[in-house]
């Protein structure tokens, strides 16, 4: 005999209510970071020793501003969602334990959104 | 979220000190400890880019902070932690595929992420150094 009810076992979503898909993305983005995270050590170390304008020229060229971008999606989604395990393990007091998952949102979004822009201006132009 | 406020009297599993350490066990925290390392240090990685954004001055003083003494340890640790994580997070995707769960196999495929971690981090550096001019 189960003590789940009819419903959730048809749902299937478990106590987390969202089912595998923190897990699955987490995996996704893993995935992702794979190739990005190699290109990303290539390209800054083929700007070492740049100086601002070669710099802004290299990270600004339209390859390379898109590929930071997808970096930025990708290794920001998976950093948050990562962090969001960490505290759910740790941090057991029901109060604090909002305020590190909301911490950790805007952390990211704060994160995310700081480097997408300075993408778009550095391609752009100021 | 499961709540945790309960405090019923459950049964406990043995907490960490209880096992002996092994390097399996080492890694698993390595992992996790890498991860959370990175997360804070994309908080360098975009105060670099916003600093690029803003203009040379801003550029050329974060470049200064980035390398001294202490900002090259800090980014060899940061290469060294991202190279870490990102085989560890290779051995995790073949283990969910049901896949290197034979003992010894998860012992070696241990210790590669370790030295290759090591070899690929110093790799890169001496990569670096070159492209800069040498030594
Ligand atoms: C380079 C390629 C990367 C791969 C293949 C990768 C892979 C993974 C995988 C598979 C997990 C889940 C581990 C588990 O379920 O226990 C994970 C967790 C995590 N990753 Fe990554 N990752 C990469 C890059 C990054 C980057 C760049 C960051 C940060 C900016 C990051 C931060 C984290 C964090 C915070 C966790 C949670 C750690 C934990 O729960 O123990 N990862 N990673």
């Amino acid at each position: 005999m189960s003590l789940r009810t009819p419903m959730s076992k048809v749902r299937g979503l478990g106590s987390a209510k969202s089912g595998a898909e923190h897990f699955w993305r987490q995996r996704v983005t893993a995935i992702a970071n794979i190739p990005l995270m190699i290109l990303f050590v290539a390209v800054l170390v083929s700007n070492l020793g740049g100086n601002h304008a070669s710099v802004t020229a290299s990270i600004g060229s339209p390859m390379i501003a898109i590929l930071f971008l997808l970096i930025i999606c990708s290794a920001v989604y998976h950093m948050y969602l990562g962090m969001q395990v960490i505290i759910e393990d740790y941090v057991h007091g029901e109060g604090l334990k909002i305020v590190c998952i909301l911490g950790n949102i805007f952390f990211a979004v704060v994160i995310g959104l700081a480097g997408a822009f300075s993408i778009l201006k550095l391609s752009f132009g100021s | 979220m499961a709540d945790s406020n309960t405090r019923t009297q459950r049964p406990l599993s043995p907490h960490l000190q209880i096992y002996r350490p092994m390097l399996t066990m080492m890694m698993s925290i390595v992992h996790r400890a890498t991860g959370a390392a990175l997360y804070f240090g994309t908080l360098l990685v975009i105060w670099w880019l916003v600093a690029l954004a803003a203009g040379p001055d801003h550029f050329s003083y974060v470049q200064d902070i980035a390398g001294s003494w202490f900002g090259r340890l800090v980014l060899f640790g940061y290469t060294w932690a991202l190279v870490h994580h990102a085989l560890g997070g290779l051995r995790h995707l073949v283990w969910d595929t049901g896949r290197g769960f034979d003992l010894e196999l998860v012992e070696w495929m241990a210790r590669l992420n370790l030295a290759g971690s090591v070899v690929i981090t110093v790799v890169i550096w001496l990569i670096g150094y070159s492209a800069m001019g040498g030594l």
